[in-house]
């Protein structure tokens, strides 16, 4: 694979950051390139091991959110400040660099055919999922950051919104763990993600209905002797052929909704990929419960944690939110670059105020979805209530993202509309902005 | 660190600000907005209070707005124009046309204290400075403008018709935008000082406008006005590359500042709006899918959203300010968005308000006639479009026009 010397190098650098402190192997960095040791220094200087995460260190048990919370807040600074941390900027711009290098390329075929398995093993070796994995349990997260998680969904978003999905799956499903899971789920199920090969996982939420209604889902949990038995249809579940991990999402009489953590191989399970408009790469899968027994200890939390479907939800919302960025920005670089160069009367189309106004509004309102995405991620970092947050954000994308990307068809006018470019193929993408739910957990 | 949150430190600023707009501006809002060129007498006293807290640091006022010199200190700042947006977007929470006519407060004083020399700002030193640079001929397109101005001795002689001057017969100082040189364009364009009372200066005509009513808006002849040679704002010489920019860089700092004005109208209209819904029952969990609920909640949602862009918006193009970030593209961005949405969203108040909205016993019909201004003055919504237009796409004023 041409890309591989970009992103080996770093890939590399993360996954010893992120398991090995010895002084064996921090002697080797002196032999390597710079971008190596650039990301090295900045994160020695932060992190004792690990990367993607905020500079602070963890208690030696798992911590579930409300703690982390607790010890956020005391580092806060009380300033109005749109910069990034260096270790956010520094995962920025690898991201950015696997977006524009690795995603792009593939982005056309992984919508017309299969993610080719390679990017997988690639995206492990970003070291994603393993970047929320507390390092209590040989992870390289310290604290989870919902705004370094809504940035990476911004800078893979820029690549291609449903490779972006498939590859942030696993985190997902690992910042939902973190955040509701008891300690023995988390105990459980997270060492799996530090390994060497990629695990799929998912968040089944979603239902096929025309007026789906997040807060009365129609899939049903009834206590057994033995735990609990399932029964009900989940739509938009990525990488759902491949989980086998999935946490899903079902209403427990008298205790309303509640996460289930399924394991492949229980049977009644039947997982079919799905043929949307658009996102295929992202793997959205049909998944049937037909009498799915689990045990007791899948009820997501168990008896430890207070669930809050609400919240949940609205963590969700921002990674939606974060990845329509990214597509968005995609479009816009995108026509700005088209429309400079295209002649039309004698002049480039961008020389007239009917096609730049266009593109100036695309530009402003992807700002605005910007600060209101920024601003509730920023929120739910600081432990402030962001429900209204995040729904006004949600609110914004939905319906500005999807501007951007009809506007960005009709800017290139005729060759928008076909597949020799990419916008027709982003125009099906973000029409899933308003859509999603509980796609990426932040 | 990525935080959109008001300090507490502005908090506190911007809550007196409040408390100054509830208290002494709505009180007499609507009386001014009836009596159209009757002076707010009220605003003397505030004229002192607003003084005490500029001089306490508070930020109030539009002497502060000023790009922070780069390379001093790395650490970021929450200063003077984040203060000064979200003071305005207060006060304007209160009454924009009374905010507009704060005796000391012109957008004159913003270019005197982008500007002026130390000797200059010195010997205008609290004194109330209007703005003129629209001409019978020349709005947006303000290099077009035809008053003159010619070296005569020790004196600038001015002559030239003025227009649409905010505070024109109020303030105590006008700035006057001149020409030097018509055939060497924007370049030659230089803005000029003139005392009240100069000889050949003279107001002839107060508009009645729409809204912002209590702001006076004046027509000022210039005939053969006589004034000092050092009452020139910046250089005398003629760069064709540097000044024109010079004059439009006031601009990067006082749109953001428009945009507050029409954020705080905005406010206004929703706050109120929301209020008299509550009073029918309605509440606001943003809790069920956007299109379960009932439409007028989905709409204030939805203004609420717009809303909250335009606030983030005018603080960031604020912010890099204080931090010394280039900010003409964000500064259009948020007046652009600022003007636009804050003028929609007090109309559409109006509307899910039905007739109490159009009634002159509340304010909403007032704050949907005042918004309009804000997506005019300071460049209209398409003129901030083709700022920014400009920046994205790398294009010089040349190629897109």
């Amino acid at each position: 694979m041409s890309n591989n010397y970009l992103i080996k190098p770093m890939s590399m650098a993360l996954e010893m950051l992120g398991r090995i402190s010895s002084s064996e192997h921090v002697n080797r960095w002196k032999l390597r390139e710079p971008v190596l040791k650039l990301v090295y220094e900045g994160m020695r200087h932060s992190v004792r091991v690990g990367k993607f995460v905020q500079s602070q260190y963890l208690t030696s048990k798992p911590l579930n959110y409300d703690e982390t919370l607790k010890k956020n807040i005391p580092l806060k600074k009380d300033i109005f400040d749109l910069t990034l941390t260096r270790e956010q900027q520094m995962v920025r711009d690898e991201l950015l660099k696997f977006s524009k290098q690795v995603m792009r390329p593939m982005s056309r075929d992984a919508d017309s055919g299969e993610v080719a398995s390679e990017f997988f093993s690639q995206v492990n070796e970003l070291g994603l999922a393993l970047s929320g994995v507390p390092e209590a349990i040989k992870g390289a997260g310290t604290v989870r950051s919902p705004v370094s998680n809504m940035l990476m969904a911004e800078d893979l978003g820029y690549g291609d919104m449903a490779l972006a999905i498939a590859a942030l799956s696993p985190l997902g499903f690992v910042n939902l763990m973190t955040e509701f899971g008891s300690r023995d789920q988390q105990a459980r199920y997270l060492p799996t993600f530090t390994g060497e090969t990629f695990v799929p996982a998912s968040i089944a939420l979603m239902e096929p209905e025309a007026r789906f209604n997040i807060n009365k889902l129609k899939t049903l949990a009834v206590p057994t002797n033995a735990g609990f038995r399932l029964n009900g249809v989940k739509c938009m579940v990525p990488l759902g052929t491949q989980s086998e991990l999935m946490i899903v999402f079902a209403e427990l009489a008298d205790h309303g909704n509640r996460g289930f953590i399924l394991e492949r191989h229980y049977p009644g399970i039947t997982i079919e990929k799905e043929l949307n408009m658009g996102l295929s790469a992202a793997g959205m899968s049909r998944v049937v419960l037909t009498d799915v027994e689990v045990p007791v200890s899948a009820l997501l939390g168990e008896q430890e944690v207070h669930y809050s479907h609400e919240r949940m939800i609205d963590l969700a919302r921002i990674g939606t939110c974060g990845l329509s960025l990214g597509t968005c920005q995609a479009v816009l670089d995108f026509v700005i670059k088209y429309a400079n160069d295209r002649i039309a009367f004698g002049e480039p189309i961008s020389n007239r105020q009917a096609v730049a106004f266009m593109i100036a509004d695309m530009a402003i309102e992807l700002e605005s979805m910007r600060m209101l995405t920024y601003r509730a991620a920023g929120r739910a970092e600081q432990g402030l209530p962001f429900h209204r947050e995040a729904y006004l954000a949600q609110l914004m994308c939905a319906q500005r993202a999807m501007q951007i990307g009809t506007d960005g068809v009709q800017i290139l006018g005729g060759h928008g509309y076909v597949c020799e470019y990419p916008v027709e193929l982003w125009y099906r993408q973000l029409r899933a902005v308003g859509i999603l739910e509980g796609t990426f957990v932040v | 660190m990525i935080n959109l949150e008001i300090p507490k430190k502005l908090r506190q600023v911007g809550d007196m600000a409040h408390a100054v707009a509830e208290g002494m501006f709505r009180p007499i809002s609507r009386k001014y907005d009836r009596f159209e060129h009757a002076y707010p007498k009220e605003l003397n006293m505030l004229r002192s209070i607003l003084q005490g807290m500029s001089d306490g640091g508070s930020g109030m006022g539009a002497e502060g707005l000023s790009q922070k010199k780069k390379g001093k200190s790395k650490e970021i700042k929450n200063g003077n124009n984040m203060a000064v947006v979200l003071n305005m977007m207060e006060i304007c929470w209160g009454d924009s046309a009374l905010a507009l006519t704060i005796p000391g407060q012109g957008l004159g004083n913003a270019a005197i204290a982008a500007v002026a020399t130390a000797e200059q700002k010195k010997r205008f030193d609290g004194k109330w400075a209007a703005m003129a640079i629209t001409e019978p001929d020349a709005g947006s397109d303000s290099a077009a403008i035809n008053t003159t101005a010619v070296l005569d001795g020790d004196e600038w002689v001015l002559n030239g018709e003025k227009i649409f001057v905010t505070c024109g017969e109020r303030a105590d100082l006008v700035v006057i935008w001149a020409t030097l040189d018509k055939s060497l364009g924007r370049a030659a364009i230089k803005s000029f000082v003139v005392e009240k009372e100069t000889p050949g200066m003279k107001v002839t005509h107060l508009e009645k406008k729409l809204g912002i009513r209590a702001s006076d808006t004046a027509t000022i002849m210039l005939d053969n006005c006589r004034i000092p040679r050092d009452n020139i704002l910046g250089s005398e010489t003629i760069d064709t590359k540097k000044s024109f920019a010079g004059v439009m860089q006031t601009f990067d700092n006082t749109r953001p500042v428009v945009a507050a004005m029409s954020v705080g109208v905005a406010k206004a209209a929703l706050d109120l709006t929301c209020e008299l819904l509550s009073r029918e029952g309605l509440t606001f969990q943003y809790k069920e899918n956007r299109f379960e609920i009932p439409a007028i909640e989905a709409e204030i949602y939805r203004m609420e959203a717009e809303l909250e862009a335009a606030r983030l918006l005018m603080f960031k193009a604020a912010w890099m300010a204080d931090n010394g970030k280039p900010n003409s593209k964000e500064a259009s961005m948020s007046k652009a968005k600022a003007g636009r949405v804050g003028n929609e969203i007090t109309l559409r108040c109006v509307e899910l308000c039905s007739s109490l909205g159009y009634s002159e016993n509340h304010l909403l019909e007032k704050w949907a006639r005042d918004s309009k201004i804000f997506d005019i003055f300071e460049g209209t919504q398409q003129i901030q479009q083709l700022v920014v237009a400009r920046r994205v796409l790398k294009k010089r004023s040349t190629d897109l026009k």
